[in-house]
């Protein structure tokens, strides 16, 4: 019977099929953060259990991490224990952790592809639900909670149940401006946060395969803000030369019966899908968001929506409670909103491709006087690539600040922080309440468009720039 | 993990779509090493009017007087979306919520609670609806929650009910060790890491 990709991983992690209780999945790569894992140490330790298959399992500090130096004495109390707890927990249970100090430090979602520790076929958890980021090299990959870190590391597999299949099929090519950014928050403007909820989605079309695995991963990144489990995309030729020689990538022989294996993952052409969804990018100006939810979005030629407009109760007290939280009023256009702050990173738009495009812009001009502009590279290889190719120059002169890697404002659990009423022109994922910060107000966005609101100090059309 | 089998409380009304577990417990609060101690700051941004949280926003449906001791809450769709944080079930569980209903929740989060003894009930979205209205209309009025009979009753007396996944009933029901659970197996996950050694080398 014609297989998905999804599918075809499953049946080929399944340790134990459900017999009317639960599946027992295997996990080929466990990636384990500051934030979610104390507690899962704590746990094994009272039930005196081990980690059983350490080499798993690759840790990293990102969630907390200071972007404004790498002394540790410098950073903030609590943080630093969380930091000095994970690297404890990692000698203990013998794991590897590119600790703060480790120049391959950063998101554990852009480090884990950049490493080739990621790879077409495995199935790969963290308890970060940005984990679905990793689907964009064909791999199952989806985030857990702190118990389920426990449970991974106890036995090295996850109790599941499997998921329905979506296909969103995006054809057209992009123009000018459009970025895989702007796919993604399309995407999810069009199916809503809960559209994909119960699902594993695939994406394809010719959008997706003409898209670098940077672009690919920024889409598998954002899906759990439509609510899917996970997000993937069939690996290709791009896949292969993207990891081929990366250190934790198979060599020699391995590498070649690999590919022969991962040539075998994209969904047969006659697979079902229990639901599909198609977009069109061909048309697809930047997008931003102007509420609280990523799935208030619309385009930088539009108006802000009046949620009196729309017929459900609970959505219009949703879309007028976010336009209060906002300060925005029904009917402004989105174009000319005056921004406060921008912020170039994070596990959705912190990689090497993002910055590049957002100095395009930037290049030979200067952010806007009132605006405070910051460049957070995804890790430490972004960042000294960028430093190879001159882009911190061009941010800095700009009037941007360069900074080390880390989650940083896309969530803000350093100091990295909106202020009360502070807006932000964010390249990052959520723009729920508060998430930059209390009382801080987020509009998403690519790279380039937060790019060029810097140079304004407003949302504006990136396309003038081009 | 405590059992839960059944259960009688306040219900309190959390009148929002789309509640994310930023919401639930801010990132501010993620920085403890412990599982305790996350119930005050249960949504915290809503519920305080200063940062420090030392003053109660009186306006916010928790701090009503007669929903001080809620331990059921009625909420509306995607409960729970955003960060997999299980802080946010920690945060639930010690301020005393036993059970959370809501026409649909966010995949993680429902993970995470059953692995808190949270019994999250999923019901129609006129039924929650009516539920909203029942207890909005008597503030401080209780529900039921049975979950061998898999059951909600309303402060009226009506019944609904509702399904639930067989292993996680049967894990809320037993407050199950889930990795002991897992471990009956190891003979089984020994065999698949032989096959996986022979077949795909470059994972083992």
């Amino acid at each position: 019977m014609p297989q998905t990709m999804y599918e075809k991983i499953w049946e080929a992690h399944l340790v134990r099929e459900s017999q009317g209780d639960t599946a027992i999945l295997y996990v080929d790569r466990h990636l384990v953060h500051e934030v979610t894992s104390p507690q899962a140490f704590e746990g094994l330790r009272a039930a005196g259990r081990k980690a059983v298959h350490p080499e798993k399992t690759f840790a990293t500090m990102d969630h907390n991490v200071s972007t404004r130096t790498k002394d540790m004495n410098l950073i903030e109390k609590t943080s630093r224990i969380q930091m000095e707890t994970l690297a404890r927990n990692c000698l203990d249970f013998g794991i590897k952790c590119y600790d703060f100090a480790d120049e391959e430090q950063g998101i554990v979602h852009v480090i884990g592809p950049e490493m080739g520790i990621t790879l077409p076929g495995m199935v790969i958890v963290c308890g970060d639900s940005h984990t679905s980021t990793h689907g964009a090299f064909g791999a199952l990959a989806f985030g857990i909670g702190t118990s389920e870190v426990e449970h991974v590391l106890a036995t090295q597999t996850l109790q599941q149940n499997q998921a329905k299949t979506m296909l969103i099929k995006v054809d057209g090519s992009l123009k000018p401006g459009g970025t895989p950014k702007d796919i993604i928050l399309a995407v999810i403007g069009k199916i809503g946060t809960a559209g994909a909820t119960g699902y594993v989605v695939e994406y394809a079309g010719s959008a997706i395969r003409e898209m670098s695995m940077e672009g690919r991963m920024t889409v598998c990144n954002m899906s759990i803000e439509a609510g899917a489990r996970a997000g993937m995309i069939a690996p290709d030729e791009k896949t292969f030369d993207y990891l081929k020689g990366r250190e934790y990538a198979p060599k020699g022989k391995l590498w070649e019966k690999a590919v022969i294996y991962w040539k075998t993952l994209p969904s047969d052409p006659q697979a079902e899908f229990n639901k599909t969804v198609e977009l069109d990018t061909g048309g697809l100006a930047p997008q931003v968001t102007w509420g609280t939810s990523p799935g208030q979005v619309v385009s930088v030629e539009d108006r802000v929506p009046d949620p009196e407009t729309l017929d459900d109760p609970v959505e219009r007290a949703a879309g007028n409670n976010a336009l209060k939280y906002m300060d925005l009023k029904p009917g402004m256009p989105v174009a000319g909103i005056p921004i406060d702050k921008v912020f170039l990173g994070s596990c959705t738009n912190g990689r090497i491709e993002d910055l590049r495009a957002a100095a395009e812009i930037i290049k030979g001009r200067k952010i806007h006087k009132k605006v405070q502009a910051i460049v957070v590279p995804g890790s430490g290889r972004v960042r000294r690539q960028a430093e190879q190719e001159g882009l911190d120059k061009i941010f800095t002169q700009a009037g941007f600040e360069w900074r080390y890697a880390g989650c940083s404002m896309c969530l803000g659990m350093n100091d990295d922080q909106l202020k009360p009423g502070e807006r932000c022109a964010s390249s990052s994922n959520r723009n729920f309440e508060g998430r930059q910060g209390p009382g801080g107000r987020t509009h998403l966005m690519s790279p380039i468009m937060a790019a060029a609101a810097a140079i304004e100090g407003e949302i504006v059309d990136v396309r003038k720039y081009l | 993990m405590n059992p839960f089998t059944q259960h009688t409380g306040i219900a309190v009304p959390l009148d929002r779509v789309n509640v994310d577990t930023d919401a639930i417990v801010p990132k501010q609060f993620l920085r403890k090493v412990e599982r305790t101690g996350f119930g005050k700051h249960l949504f915290h941004e809503w519920r305080y009017l200063d940062y420090e949280g030392t003053k109660e926003n009186p306006d916010f449906i928790l701090n009503k007087p007669e929903n001080r001791r809620a331990s059921v809450l009625l909420a509306r769709d995607n409960f729970g979306c955003g960060s997999s944080r299980e802080h946010a079930p920690w945060a639930l569980a010690d301020y005393g919520f036993r059970v959370i209903i809501a026409p649909s929740f966010a995949d993680i989060f429902y993970n995470n609670c059953v692995k808190n003894g949270i019994l999250l009930v999923v019901l129609k979205t006129q039924e929650v609806e009516a539920l909203f209205q029942q207890v909005m209309q008597k503030p401080g009025a209780q529900i039921t929650a049975d979950l061998e009979k898999q059951t909600v009753t309303g402060p009226q007396g009506k019944e609904y009910h509702f399904d639930i996944n067989a292993f996680s009933r049967a894990c809320l029901l037993k407050g199950l060790d889930q990795i002991g659970w897992t471990q009956q197996f190891v003979d089984k996950i020994r065999d698949f890491e032989q096959k996986l050694k022979q077949e795909k080398p470059w994972l083992a």
